[in-house]
């Protein structure tokens, strides 16, 4: 099986139906995307796959082989809503940030805070109340010179 | 040198959380690392006669009690140590566990089949008609028969409060290590030596030492106080059978139907009113279900009842309160605590007073909340931090409240008001008994913070540095926080009850002034090269006014409180009754805000866990289990159902906190429901029981 | 509890005339498109079956075409391309509103409007939407193509007249005449599974279909005779009692229902003129 990641290729024995969750975590060691539930209904395990988040939870393997996927280590060590998630305190306990600044990544260039609002809805937080993620995403918003393109997103490995 | 103190500072978590760097549990890989899985009963009372293994055991680890040392005992140590580790043959909860299994592919593991025998006895499932009392409390303020005999109007009222789950978004999850004759146990964990005590008390000499560290933890609220002491007691006896590490992590469905949930509540009140609306005399019975086991229900029934009476002033009161068992799993610590719970009813029952008498609910408010030199139900006289009346003044002018009382009517549209406070540390002499612990290192560059408290996503470790900093006067920079490895740190008690700012930061901070006196102006690193490394460990010192009486229930029940003030908007949708929040403006007097960011993060989410657990979030029981343990059907607010929360912190500061700080992670979570509850009521629905879900909301229409 | 993956399988076609073989072949492979559900059946024990088709890549069952007044949907649309399509946006207005609220983004990428209906829950959002303006669903097969109105594809309680040999190629939308109405009463304000879902088109023959209410969707062909031969509203609620059969589960209560559709059909014809 065929895998780009974060624009590295994987070649992987793998079976066609593990979950896209479970091959990132395991096969590829990137442990940054998180399972919150299995059932694609926080989003703590949101990735992008052609630009699209999807929960990885959800995802057979084989679907993606010809995709590229993107992840929080895509991201690399200090990418404006990274910045934004610590400095804003968008981040209190981490297990749902890296499904959120995915997400947040595909909001696009300034979102308005109903976009904004609307396009996180398929990713809960428990601790935050969700006003500092807001304050984040806007606050990096402000700082990024990039547009909605995610390929620029990824950092050079 | 710049302040840290009252500064958002750089957190000291780094940038791991954000960029996947963070290790949580399941992140962890050991070399010949084992997955494990829980069997547990499905029934919830009777006896256990068999369990057949319906598959081959080749390559298998599994345990049952008698696993258990003989050194040690079949016990998940806590108050009463009535709870087993594991199932022998009676059976009083669903999901109880019976058999731990462990196997290298997990794929095996979900694969076998375990056949239970269990014979079913008649369970009970209603608290009222519990015989099987764990703990009652009894306070007594003056003569509360005497006065309600002798009020002009009597108001009563019964309100009910279901269970929460707590739904941190990382689940229960433990690695156990057998090292050397020990054992080592990594987990989400909030409280390192709670686990250590229980490992201890399970396997008694079996091991020759304990260590407990804490990984990074997704989230807590108290779901992670007393649990992790039982996943790790199953993950530590599959290591040692198996001689190899074992990971025990929960799926959501099984943290959800396995693990603690809030207590649910039934609170009435009959509350003695002059007509002018002062009241005279109050007696409150609460009973709270505590589940099939004691765990925690003694002390949360305590910081219940000790509330029950909101921040009012009565020279007449009597509170009831009694912890029962039911056939339902172990309920225990949930952000708050209790107090929730009670002070929903106080503050839903006030704005029926209020209602009783034709009266403004803010005027009944103000004519009856506590001032400095009043006295609490316990008998606590309260210090010139008390702000309950200025919380309640900023919350009404910040959210236009009056104006809009009258505004609303006629238009779908209801605003409501909660006045509430919040015990700081544990009850009475419960620091005193903790006898917590801190220590402060110089090091080559700076100095190390030993404390066992622990980052749960509230911002400990920040928090604790930039209380060093200003005490010790170095740069925040320069002080470090070590993880909390029982092998390293001293016990400084839970990270719970709001108690690790004002109780544990107080420690540290003497621990600085302490030490600021022996470096006599050498900074740390000038120290450590001249002299080499220096210790400071002090241990808490409770203040010589307290005084509390355990059998009584009189005294000084907390150190100090903090206070809120919560003032909901909603709309009600006539189509469908649902009840959307518009609107909650939250002002809290937390004494000192160390982190303003932090602590605004404390409140925001404090709010909307509150919010949820007063409109979402139905735990629905079916024959002793929870019917709904998928996210699906047990939601919790999203983006588009949480309004704009609008928080002012205001500083009254406590003078026995470090600057001024009083504790803070679990006030928020007091106000928001009776806030929501009493919006509604504004729109003429009698809502008394929460979650007040469109359904009830649509009978309540009906009536 | 975590299903085991080593017992599934997965059959890659190339293209939908393979697809179609293997269908034929194989009377136990289950169609499988954007995997919304499989994980989720799987660790809950309800999945059924363990061979599965990939259809995810075959390009052709994603088409949006408009062909004289006919609006074909691929079985393979998402929620995201329904919402992004010019065509669907202006013909079927309460089709885009339905795959806003089918889950958030990251379910809306991968949902399909196919798999909606293969899937056959009661509560499923496009249903509503496309037995109210009398869609058809395509069904190919190696033995060839055909139309069941959607109204008559479901039998029953997740139970459909396709044949194991056969998939849903896609859905047909005649043209719409009249205003659309579309109202989603979840369990909260996004990510949710419905209580109540209506779709209806209003006009002189209005047409009104549930979700949530019975065990597949529904049409109320009383209710819209009612309605259509004017009678007051009250009189038509009466009727969209009489046939619905809602039931108290986990969610919600079989009383709230009943009296929130009465509401939403209230709100969808609150501004007819006459009795």
């Amino acid at each position: 099986m065929h895998l780009t990641v974060n624009g590295a290729e994987w070649e992987l024995a793998i079976h066609p139906m593990k979950r896209l969750l479970d091959v990132l975590r395991e096969d590829c060691g990137l442990t940054g995307t998180k399972e919150g539930c299995g059932e694609g209904e926080c989003g703590a395990c949101t990735v992008l796959v052609d630009d699209a988040p999807v929960c990885a939870c959800l995802i057979p393997v084989a679907q993606v082989s010809d995709c590229r996927i993107i992840t929080i280590e895509g991201l690399g060590d200090d990418h404006p809503l990274q910045r934004a998630f610590m400095d804003e305190v968008g981040a209190q306990c981490g297990s749902c940030t890296p499904g959120m600044i995915m997400a947040a990544v595909a909001l696009g260039a300034k979102p308005s805070l109903q976009r904004i609002r609307t396009g996180l809805a398929g990713n809960l937080c428990r601790c935050t109340g969700y006003e500092a993620i807001y304050r984040a995403v806007r606050r990096a918003a402000q700082t990024s010179e990039r547009g909605s393109n995610v390929e620029s997103e990824i950092a050079s490995p | 040198m710049t302040a840290a103190v009252g500064v958002s500072v750089p957190r000291k978590d780094g940038m791991g959380k954000a960029t996947g760097h963070a290790r949580y549990v399941d992140d962890l890989v050991f070399p010949g690392m084992l997955h494990a899985r829980t069997i547990r009963t499905t029934i919830p009372c009777g006896r256990l006669t068999n369990a057949r293994l319906d598959f081959d055991p080749a390559g298998f680890t599994i345990v049952d009690h008698r696993d258990i040392p003989a050194s040690g005992r079949n016990v998940i140590a806590l108050i009463e140590n009535d709870q087993p580790c594991l199932v022998e043959r009676e059976i009083r909860h669903v999901a109880e566990p019976v058999l731990l299994l462990a196997h290298e592919d997990r794929e095996a593991l979900c694969g076998a089949r375990v056949e239970l025998t269990e014979e079913p006895d008649e369970p009970l499932f209603d608290p009222a008609r519990s015989p099987k009392l764990f703990k009652e409390i009894l306070i007594e303020k003056g003569d509360a028969p005497r006065a309600m005999s002798r009020a002009a109007r009597v108001v009563e009222g019964t309100y009910r409060t279901g269970h929460q789950e707590h739904v941190y978004i990382e689940p229960n999850g433990v690695i156990a290590v057998p090292e050397d004759d020990g054992i080592t146990v990594y987990g989400s964990i909030q409280c390192p030596f709670y686990v250590h005590k229980a490992l201890v008390a399970l396997l008694g000499d079996s091991v020759s030492h304990v260590r407990v560290v804490q990984t990074e933890t997704g989230g807590g609220f108290g779901g992670k106080e007393e649990y992790p002491s039982m996943i790790s007691a199953h993950a530590a006896l599959l290591a040692l059978k198996a001689k190899r590490p074992v990971k025990l992590i929960y799926d959501r469905e099984e943290d959800m139907l396995a693990t603690t949930k809030r207590h649910p509540s039934v609170v009435t009140h009959r509350t003695g009113v002059r007509k002018d609306g002062r009241i005279v005399a109050m007696d409150v019975e609460v009973l709270l279900d505590g589940g099939a086991y004691v765990t925690l229900s003694p002390v949360v029934l305590s910081r219940g009842a000790i509330h029950a009476a909101g921040p009012y002033r009565c020279a007449d009161t009597r509170i009831h309160a009694r912890a029962v068992m039911t056939n339902t799993p172990p309920n225990g610590a949930f952000r708050g605590f209790g107090a929730p719970q009670t002070q929903f009813a106080m503050e839903v029952h006030m704005d029926r007073i209020a209602e009783a008498l034709a009266m403004d609910p803010v005027r009944l408010r103000r004519l009856n909340a506590l001032r400095p030199g009043d006295t609490t139900a316990t008998g606590q006289t309260l210090g010139a931090d008390c702000s309950a009346h200025e919380v309640l003044r900023t919350a009404l002018r910040r959210s236009g409240f009056t104006r809009k009382r009258a505004e609303y009517k006629g238009t779908g549209r209801g605003i409501g008001l909660a006045l509430f406070y919040h015990g700081s540390g544990f009850t009475g002499s419960g620091e005193l008994k903790l006898a917590s612990r801190a220590a402060l290192e110089v090091t080559a560059t700076g100095v190390r913070i030993l404390t066992s408290s622990t980052e749960i996503g509230q911002g400990t470790r920040t928090m604790h540095a930039q209380i060093v900093a200003d005490a010790l006067g170095v740069p925040y920079e320069t002080v470090e926080v070590a993880g909390p490895d029982t092998s390293l740190v001293p016990d400084s008690g839970p990270t719970v009850a709001s108690r690790t700012c004002m109780v544990v930061g107080r420690i540290l901070q003497r621990c600085a002034e302490e030490l600021k006196a022996q470096l006599d102006g050498l900074t740390p690193q000038e120290y450590h090269k001249q002299h080499g490394p220096l210790r400071i460990e002090k241990q808490y010192e409770q203040p010589d006014w307290i005084n509390w009486d355990d059998t009584t229930y009189r005294g000084d029940a907390y150190a100090t409180y903090a206070w809120g003030c919560d003032v909901a908007e909603v709309e009600l949708d006539p189509v469908t009754h649902e009840v959307r929040p518009l609107r909650l403006t939250s002002v809290v007097d937390i004494g000192k805000a160390i982190h303003p960011a932090l602590a605004r993060g404390q409140v925001e989410g404090g709010t909307a866990q509150g919010l949820g657990w007063a409109l979402n979030e139905d735990v629905v029981m079916r024959h002793g289990a929870m019917a709904n343990a998928q996210l699906t059907n047990y939601v919790i607010p999203t983006t588009l159902d949480t309004p704009q929360i609008d928080v002012v912190m205001l500083e009254h500061p406590y003078e026995g906190g470090p600057f001024g700080a009083k504790g803070l992670g679990e006030l928020p979570i007091d106000g928001p429901a009776p806030a929501v509850v009493n919006a509604v009521r504004h729109l003429q629905r009698d809502i008394r029981a929460i979650p007040a879900t469109p359904e009830r909301i649509a009978e309540a229409a009906c009536t | 509890m975590r299903g085991r993956v080593a017992e599934l399988e997965l059959r890659r076609p190339r293209s939908l005339r393979e697809a179609l073989d293997a269908l034929r072949d194989d009377p136990e492979l289950v169609p499988l498109a954007g995997a919304t559900d499989l994980y989720v059946s799987l660790n809950f024990g309800t999945l059924e079956g363990r061979r599965f088709l990939d259809l995810w890549p075959l390009r052709i069952l994603r088409r949006i075409t408009e062909k004289d007044d006919v609006l074909s949907i691929g079985a393979l649309a998402t929620y995201t391309a329904m919402i992004r399509s010019r065509a669907v946006r202006t013909r079927l207005p309460m089709l885009v509103a339905a795959s806003r609220e089918v889950g958030g983004v990251q379910i809306q990428n991968r949902g399909t409007l196919g798999g909606n209906v293969a899937n056959a829950s009661p509560a499923a959002d496009t249903l509503p939407v496309l037995a109210a303006v009398d869609a058809t669903v395509v069904l190919a097969s190696r033995a060839g193509e055909r139309r069941v109105p959607i109204t008559r594809f479901y039998t029953g309680y997740r139970a459909t007249v396709k044949r194991s040999d056969e998939l849903i190629a896609a859905i047909e939308i005649p043209r719409v005449e009249g205003e659309q109405y579309f109202r989603k009463v979840g369990t909260r304000a996004a990510q949710a599974i419905s209580k109540v879902v209506m779709a209806a088109v209003r006009g002189a023959t209005p047409r009104i279909a549930l979700g949530s209410v019975a065990p597949t969707v529904v049409r109320l062909p009383q209710t819209e005779k009612a309605l259509s031969d004017g009678a007051a509203i009250d009189d038509a609620v009466r009727l969209l009692e009489s046939e619905i059969e809602p039931i108290d589960d986990v969610r919600s209560t079989a009383e709230y229902r009943r009296r929130v559709a009465g509401n939403l059909l209230r709100e969808c014809f609150a501004t007819r003129a006459s009795a």
